[in-house]
């Protein structure tokens, strides 16, 4: 367990506020490209998602989209595109490889939530008089979100994991400590940056968590009687969205 | 695309590597995962534990995985045991939850007239519910087997050699075909052998192709 304390002393040296990368710096960089990256993603993504599952068109197209987005090594898009676009394009080049990865999960996020809504649900809304624009805004956006949340969730991940590995292509994030510490074979550093993208990790995730449990629509929550009833699986679970560990 | 012509040699020695790294992964992923998804899948106590623990270990970045597996196990960082247990860890994680979710897909009433045919809770396990619950087994199979070989490219970082080579050996030495030669391979590989997976669900499912065709 030396190895460990070596790693926490690392992370809490007062050398950490100084130098060509500082601590907090770096955790700064990483969650500034994590949701940039998410959010140029959602812009695109989510209504592109809401559209495919409002309409069921394009849906074949989608879903062969995340399952082919799996098979792309992240580690090698990066590189790709930074090399394409030109070394002195870096940051450019590596956000826009974030954003790529961050689209599936997302996109699936969003389709996936309408297309759960029952459709006893959207025809009672029809039924009533709603215009489809009214039954999208008010009946299956709102029932969709929490597995929008869920596919946000995946991306997220998605990204705080890439951009550790983009570490290799420029002395910025965490991962850079990781990329330098095996050069110097610093493994106090490798651990201690490692502690800490873990704990950026599970941090994001959790606030994940308790944000898709707080968009749950207040009458759908009631209507939940026992909290563990729904064993069975459904359509889109975070796992199945498109995301991988990276 | 005259340096993939002049590198078949190194990308099909390469792809070999890759594919003998990601199989062993892959392969214990589904024998731990079995086991765990039942105990996830079986009591409610277990359940909440099993989860929360798969689910733990998919949030750890891999570059972050291999940096902690090391001092935990008392293996050496730039190893290839290093990076198959990595991979192993993130197999384990997905298929657990699917193998869950495909034990709970099964009908009840299915189980219940196992039971009151003679079946015990062994035999029923391996000859009711898993084969039942193959489809979505198959599903969490396929995911697993794709998300590991793209993964399995992170291994260059630790110094293992695979077709993530090309990805920093073609950065360091900015040849744009090198890293898309590494990416179309490592492509084109994951979705073989997610085709072969699918081939080998027909014939080892049967029950399922009849029903697609209906």
């Amino acid at each position: 367990m030396n190895l460990f304390s070596d790693a926490i002393a690392w992370i809490f040296s007062p050398d950490r506020a100084e130098g060509a990368l500082p601590l907090s710096e770096a955790i700064g960089t990483h969650l500034a490209f994590t949701f940039v990256s998410v959010l140029v993603a959602a812009l695109l993504a989510v209504p592109a998602g809401w559209l495919i599952g409002h309409t069921g068109r394009g849906r074949e197209v989608a879903v062969a989209l995340s399952g082919a987005a799996r098979a792309v090594p992240s580690f090698g898009l990066v590189l790709l595109l930074v090399l394409v676009l030109g070394v002195t394009h870096k940051v450019a080049a590596s956000t826009t490889a974030f954003v790529l990865l961050a689209i599936p999960p997302i996109l699936a996020g969003a389709y996936a939530g309408i297309e759960a809504v029952d459709r006893r649900v959207v025809d009672g809304a029809r039924a009533v008089g709603m215009t489809p624009g009214q039954v999208l805004r008010t009946v299956e956006v709102p029932l969709g979100l929490p597995l929008l949340i869920g596919g946000l969730r995946s991306a997220t991940l998605q990204v705080v994991a890439t951009v550790t590995l983009a570490g290799y292509v420029g002395n910025w994030g965490l991962g850079f400590y990781i990329v330098q510490g095996i050069q110097l074979r610093d493994f106090s550093q490798i651990l201690g940056a490692a502690l800490v993208i873990v704990v950026l990790a599970v941090v994001l995730d959790l606030l994940f968590a308790l944000l898709e449990r707080a968009v749950v629509p207040r009458g759908v929550a009631a209507g939940r009687a026992s909290p563990d009833a729904p064993t069975r699986p459904r359509r889109g679970s975070h796992h199945a969205l498109g995301a991988d560990p990276t | 695309m005259t340096w993939v012509a002049d590198n078949l040699d190194l990308i099909g020695r390469l792809t070999v590597e890759h594919l003998r790294q990601s199989a062993l992964p892959i392969l214990l992923g589904l024998l731990v995962s079995i086991p765990a998804g039942w105990l996830a899948f079986r009591f409610r106590l277990t359940r909440g534990l099993v989860l929360t623990l798969v689910g733990l270990l998919y949030t750890i970045p891999s570059l972050a995985l291999f940096a902690l597996l090391p001092p935990l196990l008392g293996i050496s960082f730039l190893s290839e045991v290093n990076l198959i247990i990595a991979l192993t860890i993130y197999a384990i994680a997905i298929m657990t939850r699917f193998v869950a979710d495909a034990l709970a897909s099964v009908e009840p009433t299915v189980r219940q007239a196992a039971v009151a045919v003679g079946y015990g809770p062994w035999r029923r396990f391996w000859q009711v519910d898993l084969p039942l619950a193959g489809p979505v087994v198959l599903a969490g199979l396929r995911v697993t087997a794709v998300s590991t070989i793209s993964l399995a490219t992170v291994g260059i970082l630790i110094g293992i050699d695979n077709l993530g080579y090309l990805f920093t050996n073609g950065y360091q030495r900015q040849i744009v075909a090198e890293i898309l030669a590494g990416v179309v391979a490592v492509v084109v590989v994951a979705l073989l052998v997610d085709w072969l997976l699918v081939l080998l669900g027909r014939v080892l499912l049967p029950w399922t192709r009849r029903r697609a065709d209906a």
